[in-house]
């Protein structure tokens, strides 16, 4: 065998094992990663008033609500099994509209409203100017899963 | 391949293909992000903050791209010992390490708007922030531990080792599925409307021209140090 084969054999062998071993990595690390609770986990996890956790869910249609302050705006969060309803004041993001995905990091309060200190608004994948958005764009297979129902 | 292992028979083509790719790219872009901010309509939700990526979706092919291109390089360079590829790897790692630093800087101007965060430790972005890092490691190992224009092993290495990060990069927004959107183009198809679609591909070619007209500049100049150096050698001898 050439030294040439032999060198190409070694690099190629070298680049297999990496890779495994990074995906192996990759994917033990996924289980691990619970990035935040749902209404549904949160509903199980009783978690104590006052406690600093983090929410993540699709915002309710119709439930986003403005106070007469301008600044304050209460909504509903929901997954496929429960709601929560949730309260902020601040600047509310660009993609921060009724179905869309949103992560709040915040408390909950004695009454049982999570009060967010921070508000993340998550994209899909589309991009659509406005003269567009009345298309029905569900029939697109890329937005299936990140429709709100 | 190895006839291009004369560096004069490679330079003699790559002097006039710096212009020919530098200047067209150069239009491209310029053309691009021009009609891009101009024309493009207003997104549905984001309004005028979505024609950011005319220059963040190239800047994030790119800077990957140009870490694949170091690692088939260095592959080419251990088992072939091609005179051509490290001084190759070298030359890409500087614009990859800018189109990295652009894809970062372009998507926390971005983030802030769209997201309200200029920054998350989510999947994709820390993969990004890595490969950033990766570069940097690159350009400081090449320039430490080589010589002659010629690139290391060492550096090769770590060329080849770093590319395990491209995967998870590609992979991230499925496997974190946290904060930045899945893929919008995919072999399957796009979920960009043809209003941006058309000024992003036209702004990724552009930049990629660039990007190669960059390259082979940098190994000319790589190439031209190691003939100063060794008439410089020869004066010195004689």
């Amino acid at each position: 065998m050439k030294q040439k084969h032999q060198r190409l054999i070694l690099v190629m062998v070298a680049l297999v094992a990496l890779i495994g071993a990074a995906l192996l990595a990759a994917s033990a690390l996924r289980e691990e990663a619970s990035y935040f609770y749902t209404p549904a986990t949160l509903a199980k996890a009783k978690v104590e008033p006052g406690k600093a956790i983090r929410l993540g869910g699709m915002v309710q249609n119709g439930s986003i609500k403005r106070a007469a302050d301008g600044v304050t705006v209460s909504f509903i969060v929901q997954d496929r099994d429960a709601v929560q309803t949730v309260s902020y004041t601040g600047i509310t993001p660009d993609l921060f509209v009724e179905g869309s995905g949103v992560v709040a990091d915040g408390k909950l309060d004695k009454g049982g409203v999570f009060v967010a200190e921070s508000l993340l608004a998550k994209h899909d994948e589309n991009y659509v100017p406005r003269e567009l958005k009345d298309i029905d764009m569900s029939a697109a297979e890329h937005t299936k899963d990140t429709l709100a129902k | 391949m190895h006839r291009f292992a004369n560096p004069s028979r490679f330079l003699r083509i790559a002097k006039p293909l710096t212009p020919a790719l530098f200047w067209p790219g150069l239009l491209l872009v310029l053309g691009a992000c021009f009609w891009g901010l101009t024309q493009a309509p207003p997104e549905r939700l984001q309004g005028d903050t979505v024609k950011i990526i005319f220059v963040h979706v190239p800047a994030a092919w790119l800077g990957m791209a140009g870490w694949t291109g170091i690692a088939i390089a260095s592959i080419v360079q251990l088992v072939w010992r091609h005179p051509l590829a490290g001084i190759s790897a070298r030359a890409i790692a500087v614009p990859g390490a800018l189109f990295a630093a652009i894809c970062l800087i372009t998507g926390s101007i971005w983030g802030k708007p769209a997201w309200g965060t200029w920054w998350v430790w989510d999947g994709r972005l820390t993969s990004m922030l890595v490969l950033f890092f990766l570069y940097l490691g690159y350009i400081a190992l090449a320039n430490a531990s080589s010589e002659k224009g010629n690139v290391s092993r060492v550096a090769a290495v770590f060329g080849i080792i770093g590319a395990v990060n491209i995967p998870i990069i590609n992979r991230s927004v499925v496997w974190w599925e946290s904060q930045h959107q899945k893929a919008s183009i995919t072999l399957g198809g796009s979920a960009i409307s043809d209003a941006y679609l058309w000024p992003l591909f036209a702004a990724a070619i552009g930049f990629s021209l660039l990007f190669g007209a960059i390259v082979l500049m940098r190994m000319r100049a790589a190439l031209a140090e190691i003939r100063i150096e060794a008439r410089m050698r020869r004066i010195a001898e004689n």
